[in-house]
């Protein structure tokens, strides 16, 4: 599979959110404005580029090394939990500006499950440190484009006329269904 | 199995490790008070706050991003504790209490002499009384023997003083006083009480147009009960800060002073009570009632909506404003200079009101993305109207539309938006009001080498504020009077090049006293100008009109306001009430500010399922004749305190505030000078 098949792949046809179903929790959480769906979605892809490419580098020479395979997934919410924490520090002592961007979505990600698929995806299709790392930037641009197309929407919704009963995160479920039917379009594609 | 346990515990402690060192090398000290709110928070992470998390929204309400019941999942208790962490109260219970209305007492001048009666009653029942005044206090303590919680004794000055800390509002002090002196209110009942012919009103008080008790809160001034002053001016005008600098101040107009002294400073001691709330640096709390669960959508975050905002959410219901520019503050922020009125005290004055628990909508227009059907159908139970009048009006002239023609608001909200303008380097302003010296002024700190200001009467005649008049001739701005502007005269790029005007002389006085300017034939005249500025005058913005649902619906006057019923402020359309330019045309903010809170009475009425009707005898700004006197004894003449302001060489090259505050020493002065009148006693300070 070439790169740009992997890119359109991994931001269109297996969209993370719309496609494969995970991190739900920012996705309804974090899109009711627009300027805080932008955040989110710079920090998603701060810290899946940082947790794909480790997680990558952890399970290729520490765990395959050491014929401990079996112990992925607790050495991933380890490793990615403690770097996204040490990260977040780290912003928040050294570069306060980037940090008021980004680090207050931090806490809110480490180990959201969108973040543990990527990186168990990465290892399941058997990619390269290479390819590892595109899939997880693009996973993450395409988590930031679900998240940003659909505050848009939810900041019109909140001014129109919606049913009491179908107020806020009802109509909100609804509408992320309707966005996900329509990104099933993309399958087959690659 | 050796090697898994190995690794895991490894993993773990390598690292615990790290993230111990680096919590202690990279340690950022933080607001304790986040910490705090967060710990009160549901912690769900859930996002339903609009914040990044329990910890950004801890964060944004600290810093005064978010209210303090931002969280949508915690309970009651919790959003009272968070509110008393950042200094505002939540409310838990409204409770009674009783106030005194009258402190004339023995200062008050007789009429009758009884003897031998000893009850208010009693004496009231002949004749009303022995007193002068018809509403003041008897003073011989029907009130006091009524209470059964001994919350109330007679001062010395005659009066009876209720003691807040025993008095359990009961009632029984009302019913025993034959006068209305003791009322026992929640404080939502006196937030929405509008003045009324039966109350112990000042002439100042009964003038103010937002119903401030002056005497009230310059007597706190004098005692140096600074805090409880700004609580007396919060009751009724929750704009201090902004009043306290534009604030044409009506009220010193009929200040009792002035009739043999200058009046009293009174605006000058407003903003020097509000810039020491805002300068110590922590809001006094607020106290709000109960939530009622109601919600109201208010259209347009000026200051009308913000004040209808205020008093509804402090009697407890749930206001919305939606504001179609990028910030709340309508006028304030777009059409008032930044050297009268600072945006950045603007904003902390706004963030306050907020505060209380107000989402505020920014960039959303009626018509465009939103509709009254809309509002109804998101849940709204009443809609207060306050969209201002934006729709600069035009001359009438050929050549208007050149480049270089400007009309008043359009530039002042394109200034105050940050947005670049091209200035000319000789400008005529076309106006006599407020709002042409406002853009006289703002080009003169533009850097523009001559501002003109073209006007159809003389001086005089002028309806600008006399201390901006005498300040812009200060600054150099030349008068051009007795003109009215006959046609603009451009070149052939369409680029303005001069004004050609009529002289006029002043005829006979027209319907509003003012003499009427009758052109002088053939005196046209050419000013050399390369921008012109239209500053005559606004009406409300109907562009809305025909654009969504029920928009059409609300009757329009021939000035092109919106109707209403001016005493409860009620449009045609039962759910929706209106205030502000919107309904009166251009005028005070003082004026927006007190239709603010009579429309809010009446949408709290509204709201409770009971009709909205006008409240008896309410004065609506009109005047007790017998508080009215020709002349007053007893005054002695004193200076009034001198309005510091930044010298002119200073100033006209900057934004930076023209006017500054007086200093502690000066507003003590200048509070002694008040001679606490009531309807008619006062304090005579000669004998």
């Amino acid at each position: 599979m070439g790169y740009f098949e992997l890119i359109i792949a991994c931001v269109f046809v297996n969209n993370i959110l719309l496609a494969q179903f995970l991190g739900n929790c920012p996705f309804l959480g974090t899109s009711k404005k627009m300027e805080t769906a932008v955040g989110m979605a710079m920090a998603v892809i701060f810290v899946l580029v940082l947790a794909g490419t480790i997680t990558w580098l952890v399970y290729t020479y520490i765990l395959v090394k050491f014929g401990l395979v079996y112990l992925r997934t607790i050495a991933f919410i380890v490793v990615i939990a403690s770097l996204v924490q040490f990260v977040e520090m780290f912003l928040k002592k050294s570069i306060p500006a980037l940090y008021a961007g980004l680090g207050i979505f931090l806490p809110l990600i480490t180990t959201n499950c969108a973040v543990m698929g990527v990186c168990v995806l990465n290892i399941d299709k058997e990619f390269t440190f290479l390819q590892a790392l595109v899939a997880s930037l693009f996973y993450a641009v395409g988590f930031g484009l679900a998240l940003i197309l659909f505050a848009g929407l939810r900041e019109r919704i909140f001014l129109a006329r919606v049913p009491k009963p179908l107020q806020d995160t009802s109509i909100a479920l609804i509408t992320a269904g309707m966005i996900s039917l329509a990104f099933f379009a993309f399958q087959g594609m690659v | 199995m050796i090697e898994s346990i190995l690794f895991t515990f490894g993993l773990g402690s390598v690292c615990g490790l790290i993230l111990s060192f680096a919590s202690k090398i990279f340690y950022v000290y933080e607001d304790p008070r986040i910490a705090k709110v967060e710990n009160l928070l549901a912690g769900a992470n859930c996002g339903g706050c609009g914040f990044a998390g329990c910890s950004a929204a801890a964060e944004a309400i600290v810093n005064e991003e978010a209210p303090v019941n931002a969280c949508i999942l915690v309970a009651t208790e919790n959003i009272s504790e968070i509110a008393v962490i950042m200094g505002a109260e939540a409310g838990t219970a409204e409770p009674l209490k009783s106030y005194n209305n009258c402190d004339g007492g023995n200062r008050a001048t007789d009429r009758f002499i009884y003897n031998g009666l000893n009850t208010c009653s009693g004496v009231a029942s002949f004749y009303g009384g022995k007193r002068d005044c018809t509403v003041g206090c008897l003073g011989l303590g029907d009130c006091v023997r009524a209470c059964g919680f001994d919350a109330i004794h007679l001062g010395p000055n005659g009066y009876p003083v209720v003691d807040r800390e025993k008095c359990v509002g009961c009632g029984a002090c009302e019913a025993a006083c034959p006068k209305s002196i003791l009322e026992v209110r929640t404080m939502s009942q006196r937030l929405l009480h509008l003045n009324a012919s039966y109350d112990a009103l000042a002439p100042c008080a009964q003038t103010c147009p937002a119903e401030i008790d002056i005497p009230r809160y310059i007597a706190h001034i004098k005692n140096g009960e600074y805090e409880e002053a700004v609580y007396t001016i919060k009751e009724r005008n929750p704009l201090l800060l902004a009043c306290g600098r534009v604030c044409p101040h009506p009220c010193e107009s009929y200040c009792r002073r002035g009739i043999e002294d200058e009046p009293v400073s009174i605006n000058q001691l407003k903003r020097f009570v509000a810039d020491m709330e805002m300068n110590s640096g922590k809001r006094l709390p607020i106290e709000c009632a109960p939530d009622t669960g109601k919600r109201v959508a208010v259209i347009g975050g000026g200051p009308a909506g913000l004040s209808c905002a205020y008093f509804l959410r402090r009697v407890g219901h749930r206001p919305a404003i939606f504001e179609a520019m990028p910030k709340l503050g309508g006028m304030l922020r777009y059409g008032i200079p930044e050297y009268r009125l600072p945006k950045k005290v603007l904003d902390w004055e706004i963030q306050g009101i907020l505060n209380l628990g107000i989402e505020g909508h920014t960039n959303v227009r009626l018509g465009v993305d939103f509709d009254f059907g809309s509002l109804i159908a998101a849940g709204f139970d009443a809609v207060f109207f306050s969209v201002g009048a934006w729709n600069d009006y035009n001359l009438g002239i050929p050549g208007e539309d050149m480049d270089g023609c400007f009309t008043g608001i359009d530039f002042l909200a394109k200034i105050g938006n940050q947005e670049e303008v091209e200035i000319g380097r000789r400008v005529a302003v076309i106006g006599g009001g407020n709002t042409a010296i406002d853009c006289c002024r703002t080009l003169l700190r533009k850097g523009v080498d001559k501002v003109l200001l073209v006007y159809r009467r003389t001086r005089k005649e002028m309806p600008a504020n006399e201390v901006e008049i005498v300040a812009s001739e200060e600054e150099g701005i030349e008068f051009v009077f007795l003109a009215a502007p006959n046609k603009v005269i451009g070149n052939e790029e369409n680029q303005v090049t001069g004004l050609e005007y009529l002289k006029m002389e002043l005829g006979e006085p027209d319907a509003s006293g003012r003499r009427r300017p009758v052109p002088v034939a053939g005196s046209e005249t050419v000013l050399d100008v390369d921008m012109i500025i239209t500053a005559i005058g606004q009406s409300p913005e109907l562009g809305f009109r025909g654009k969504g649902d029920r928009l059409d619906d609300l009757d329009i006057t021939r000035w092109n306001t919106f109707e209403i019923d001016p005493a409860t402020g009620q449009t045609n359309v039962p759910y929706i009430f209106a205030a502000g330019d919107a309904a009166t045309g251009a005028s005070l903010v003082v004026t927006a500010i007190g239709g603010g809170r009579r429309a809010a009475r009446s949408i709290d009425l509204f709201l409770n399922g009971k009709p909205v009707v006008p409240q008896p005898k309410a004065l609506l700004n009109t005047h007790i004749p017998e508080s009215i006197f020709e002349s007053v004894d007893g005054v002695k003449k004193r200076q009034r305190t001198k309005m510091p302001e930044l010298p002119v060489s200073e100033r006209i090259h900057t934004f930076e505030e023209t006017d500054l505050v007086i200093s502690e020493a000066d507003a003590l002065y200048e509070s002694s000078r008040c001679l606490g009148c009531c309807r008619l006693c006062y304090n005579k300070e000669l004998t």
